[in-house]
């Protein structure tokens, strides 16, 4: 798992391209707002969503899955380091 | 009457009131009206003429909104196409219906941009959000024009009348290849007309629009609004619903129009209490029948609002809702038809059947469409002769059964058309896109049963001899080709299929 967090990005970027991104020509930069390029839409944010909580093992909350947390790669990142740096503070309480 | 004529109508009675609430910003009727007259003229400058076809290929947004009407403004026909259509398919829609405009997003521009290049009718291509480099405002490619910005009159008004094509409207169809749906101006304010009457919307009503405006049922959802003069607050998606639930709560939606898997969405958020959703006070559904702990589930959720059980076609928009104080005496029927409509059914051969019946809908009415464009020999099979001379009426497709009183309750299609998200698929062109994988032998695509999505669909396959394929490369090979909801959600690998005595590939038992 301390692998997998060193680069969330790539990770999810990789699951992106496995599973979203079909054109050879799309790149996907830290900062590409998925829903408004069109990587993503409704199902693929729930696919997504599923995904990171797998991987990362985090719990993603209602209240959570809003765009500032999701809509692009950097988001993510955030959210994910923010969630597990919640984590362990719960785990070392 | 025409159907901008109603925009016009709002605009001259209640110009400062808001019309649209979209992306944050709010836009009065009269600087919507003054948006669909700019573009309109740009349109006209650029030689699209009373009858041609304009493409909207945008994410729902006030450039949609606008696009619609100007297209009519015009006489044009406008052909609202789902932002999410991948290449291949835009550039059948677009050459299909012949489109000369196409009117979308520069966030877009991978998809459309190799759809152009293989298209010779789009003569103009107004992007919206700017023009990439590459394409300077020259030849085909111009930029959407600015709110104020001046452009000359439109000239003589064209000459449209109610019989006119309004919209062309694309659905799957059992063949494999979109139809193109066609509905008049008569045809589309018809309908608007009935579900204004059975909803009872008024001038003070704020309806959510979370549906593309490529569909008939938010199509119908806006032109109802602009026509009572309510507010009509367009989201981009569902993608999101904790957002949609913060806007509904900060414009004081009163009208929720959703599709069964909207719904699931809906009733899994945890926190839903914590929005003010007192201002609701009408839910729909259509697309696919709700299940019954839904029904409940929201009833329970939304004490303040009564529930409409709809079901519709494109074909002609709506055919029946349920009336709210049916809902506990027959909660699974879809009720029955809505005003100025007359809906039966019929069996194999044609004859009408008494209540407490199963066959096939036939609806009769002026919303009824013309036909599917350039498709003569399915459209025969749709529209048959109906009880005047010269009279057609629709056949749906659409087994139902009634009860003794004549509510009617949906059986299944006649046909093998998969119902997901609310949307149809044709297994035909789900197995046409897997053909295409060399290693296939044969494949065989069918409906299963799921929570969420109503039907997921679900491929059998059998790869040639010595071959292998992987499930996600599968569906990842048929998300690059169609629309997302046609990609199979379940992929299962097979020695053989069953067969009919002919060869057939036999569908029955496989799930």
């Amino acid at each position: 798992m301390d692998v997998v967090m060193q680069d969330i990005k790539t990770v999810v970027r990789e699951f992106l391209f496995d599973n979203f991104v079909m054109a050879g020509n799309v790149t996907i930069a830290d900062d590409t707002l998925f829903m408004e390029e069109h990587i993503l839409d409704s199902t693929g944010f729930l696919e997504l969503i599923a995904f990171i909580e797998e991987t990362f093992e985090v719990r993603i909350y209602d209240q959570e899955m809003v765009p500032e947390n999701l809509n692009s790669l950097l988001k993510i990142e955030n959210f994910v380091r923010r969630k597990r740096g919640d984590l362990s503070q719960d785990a070392r309480g | 009457m025409l159907l901008h004529h109603f925009l016009d109508n709002t605009r001259r009675r209640i110009p400062s009131k808001i019309a649209l609430v979209c992306d944050g910003e709010r836009y009065t009727y009269a600087e919507i009206e003054a948006r669909v007259e700019t573009l309109a003229r740009l349109l006209r400058r650029r030689g699209v003429q009373r009858g041609d076809r304009v493409a909207l290929f945008l994410d729902n947004s006030v450039e949609t909104v606008a696009g619609i009407y100007a297209a009519l403004r015009i006489g044009a026909v406008f052909v609202s196409i789902n932002s999410a259509t991948k290449q291949s398919k835009l550039a059948y829609l677009l050459n299909d219906s012949r489109a000369s405009a196409l009117i979308t997003h520069a966030a877009l521009r991978r998809t459309w941009q190799e759809a152009l290049a293989a298209n010779v009718m789009v003569h103009t291509c107004i992007v919206v959000g700017g023009l990439p480099g590459a394409d300077a405002p020259t030849g085909r490619y111009l930029p959407y024009p600015s709110a104020n910005e001046q452009i000359e009159g439109l000239g003589v008004e064209p000459a449209t009348i109610d019989q006119d094509l309004a919209s062309i409207i694309y659905t799957s169809g059992s063949t494999g290849t979109p139809k193109g749906v066609m509905l008049t101006h008569l045809n589309m304010l018809s309908a608007a007309h009935s579900v204004r009457i059975y909803l009872g919307l008024q001038e003070d009503d704020v309806m959510i629009c979370v549906l593309p405006l490529a569909f008939g049922y938010a199509l119908n959802q806006l032109l109802t609004t602009f026509m009572v003069g309510a507010t009509f607050v367009l989201e981009r998606s569902f993608a999101f619903p904790v957002k949609v639930l913060e806007v509904m709560a900060r414009e004081r939606v009163t009208v929720f129009s959703g599709v069964p898997t909207i719904f699931s969405l809906l009733m899994n958020l945890k926190g839903l209490n914590e929005f003010d959703l007192s201002a609701l006070r009408k839910i729909t559904n259509a697309a696919a029948a709700l299940p019954e702990g839904h029904i409940r589930r929201l009833r329970a959720l939304f004490p303040q609002a009564t529930l409409f059980s709809m079901y519709g076609l494109t074909e002609c928009t709506r055919v029946t809702y349920l009336p709210p104080e049916q809902l506990d005496i027959r909660p699974t029927s879809v009720g029955r038809g809505m005003p100025n409509e007359e809906v039966w059914l019929v069996d194999d051969s044609g004859r009408r059947l008494p209540y407490g019946s199963t066959g096939e809908l036939v609806i009769r009415g002026s919303h009824v469409m013309r036909g599917y464009w350039e498709k003569p020999d399915e459209t025969a099979k749709s529209l048959k002769p109906g009880p005047l001379p010269g009279e057609t009426v629709l056949h749906s497709g659409d087994l139902f059964r009634t009860d003794e009183e004549g509510w009617l309750y949906f059986v299944a299609r006649k046909d093998d058309i998969i119902k997901s998200r609310g949307e149809k698929v044709s297994p035909r062109e789900v197995e046409n896109a897997i053909y295409s994988i060399e290693s296939v032998l044969e494949a065989a695509v069918v409906g299963v049963p799921d929570e969420v999505l109503g039907q997921a669909v679900k491929a059998f396959l059998v790869l040639k001899e010595g071959q292998a394929l992987t499930e996600r490369e599968v569906i990842r090979h048929c998300l690059a080709r169609l629309d997302n909801y046609m990609a199979p959600k379940y992929v299962e690998f097979v020695a053989e299929l069953p067969k009919t005595d002919s060869g057939k590939i036999k569908k029955t038992g496989l799930a």
